[in-house]
């Protein structure tokens, strides 16, 4: 008994048969996971798989039609505000307040985070100086490169600590040392949270992630470390590359593929 | 209450922040002075009052209430801002009263940009001042209700041009239901208690007997229920429409 409350425990992040349709379509089926702390989850798939749509799911911003997510043993749909406590998202594009500047648009979050004073200034200074914002605070945010755009959203995302990180593309749009930055921000951040990052790009999961899984169509088809899904690919007697483990598990079959059946 | 007023804060000077606020002030003064003293003939009628300003002003709310509405919902869900807003933990009744509430500041401030017309009917003349006063504050109620509207039809679109033209045309419906326009068509389909209802629903009912300085509780009672009815609409819409 003990050890399955430790367990369920250990599992910050907990989706259970989330399924969400779109009229006729449907564009999550039966996805579950559970994220526990110092994991950092890569949620990988094609363009238009669902991985946006899960994790809007799991942010609580998108109702469930079946199914639920709980984020620290909360019920996202349930007790939304409480839940959204322990939560930082990142959503797909990183929208902000253009007209704001980057500090003012922090101060905003922190006071909708409930952080004030001391408190607020000091998680600001943090979270800026982990994004390395500090250059360019009083820019307004409309003015900025979609590298910096990215790093604002970022920002806010990790501004009250939170105990899970669900972050849509978290990388998209920087330069390679950018990109550098932000895994080792990632890395650091995940000993004591569970972070589930959404990406297309595959050298991520090994750069940055402790598991992947990949979904196609709505549904996982791959669950596992990189290694793991490396045995995934065409060749079942050596470890291909995680592209061609992609391709493999969610390339759509042709004609040419099943006369080898 | 504190996120309330951080979402209000931010909305207020997002107005400030953009052209948007200065146009709709000038304009706002501008045609607020041309109602006055042209098409309501201010000098000619020999008497010291803001009866003309206040006539015309459900007129000019009509179409430049909408113009501040328009964006509190439409402009976060092109922008992509709702997904970070509905993923604070914060409640979507707190963000609807804070952006509303933000509105009907800056319709206060524009309503403050008039006060020298207060003034100038003073040097003119001595107007009753409480009427004016008690006219001043049912143009903000009737503001207020506009963009109650307003903010619904905007957080049902993320066109800021159809949140426009959508808060014009349900802002004109109740408006012009207690013109006897409206109501004796209203008398040849229906009973007389249907065209009852529907005048009671109009703002110009409720809003004549404030122009004369009577604060009635029907009015106050439209006016606050009104409100939170729209309110509490746009919650719902922001709510089934925020993702869409």
């Amino acid at each position: 008994m003990i050890r399955f409350l430790k367990d369920r425990m250990s599992a910050l992040l907990e989706l259970k048969n989330l399924v969400k349709r779109f009229q006729s379509f449907t564009a999550v089926n039966r996805i579950s996971l559970e994220v526990p702390a110092g994991e950092v989850l890569g949620f990988l798939g094609p363009n238009g798989a669902g991985k946006s749509t899960t994790m809007k799911m799991a942010a609580g911003f998108l109702e469930a039609d079946e199914g639920s997510a709980h984020i620290c043993g909360v019920d996202v749909a349930g007790q939304p505000e409480l839940a959204r406590r322990n939560l930082g998202y990142l959503p797909e594009g990183a929208p902000a307040y253009g007209e704001m500047s980057v500090m003012a648009f922090l101060r905003f979050c922190a006071r909708l985070r409930d952080l004030r004073g001391d408190e607020a200034r000091e998680a600001i200074a943090r979270a800026v100086d982990r994004t390395d914002l500090g250059g360019v605070l009083d820019q307004p945010i409309e003015t900025m490169s979609k590298g910096f755009k990215r790093r604002v959203g970022l920002a806010q995302a990790i501004l009250h600590e939170p105990k899970v990180l669900i972050l849509d593309e978290p990388t998209d749009g920087l330069d390679p040392n950018q990109k550098h930055h932000v895994r080792q921000l990632i890395r650091d951040m995940s000993a004591d949270r569970a972070i589930v990052i959404s990406t297309h790009i595959l050298e991520e999961v090994d750069a940055v992630c402790t598991r992947a899984v990949i979904i196609d169509q709505g549904a996982i088809v791959a669950d596992g470390t990189a290694t793991e899904l490396r045995k995934l690919g065409p060749d079942k007697a050596r470890s291909s590359s995680l592209e061609d483990a992609f391709r493999h598990v969610t390339a759509p079959v042709t004609a040419d593929d099943q006369s080898h059946v | 209450m504190s996120k309330m007023m951080a979402i209000f804060q931010r909305e207020l000077s997002g107005y400030f922040n953009t052209p948007i606020a200065y146009v709709f002030l000038i304009i706002f003064v501008m045609l607020g002075g041309l109602f006055t003293f042209y098409v309501g003939n201010l000098y000619e009628r020999g008497v010291a009052d803001m009866l003309p300003y206040f006539t015309y002003l459900p007129w000019l709310f009509l179409i430049l209430v909408p113009a501040i509405s328009m964006r509190l919902w439409s402009e976060e869900r092109r922008s992509g801002t709702i997904e970070l807003l509905m993923t604070m933990p914060i409640s979507v009744w707190q963000a609807v009263v804070g952006k509303w509430l933000a509105g009907v500041v800056f319709v206060a401030v524009a309503l403050a940009c008039t006060i020298p017309l207060w003034l100038t009917v003073n040097y003119l003349g001595s107007p009753d001042n409480g009427v004016i006063a008690v006219s001043y504050a049912g143009a903000l109620a009737l503001a207020s209700v506009f963009l109650a509207i307003g903010s619904c039809m905007s957080a049902l679109t993320s066109n800021q041009v159809i949140a426009f033209v959508l808060a014009v045309s349900a802002g004109f419906v109740f408006v012009t239901s207690g013109t006897p326009i409206v109501l004796d068509a209203v008398r040849v389909v229906a009973p007389e208690a249907v065209a009852q209802g529907i005048s009671s629903l109009s703002m110009l009912t409720h809003y004549e007997g404030l122009t004369r300085g009577l604060i009635d509780v029907p009015a106050v009672v439209w006016a606050v229920s009104m409100t939170a009815f729209w309110l509490f609409a746009t919650t719902i819409a922001v709510e089934l429409k925020k993702a869409g």
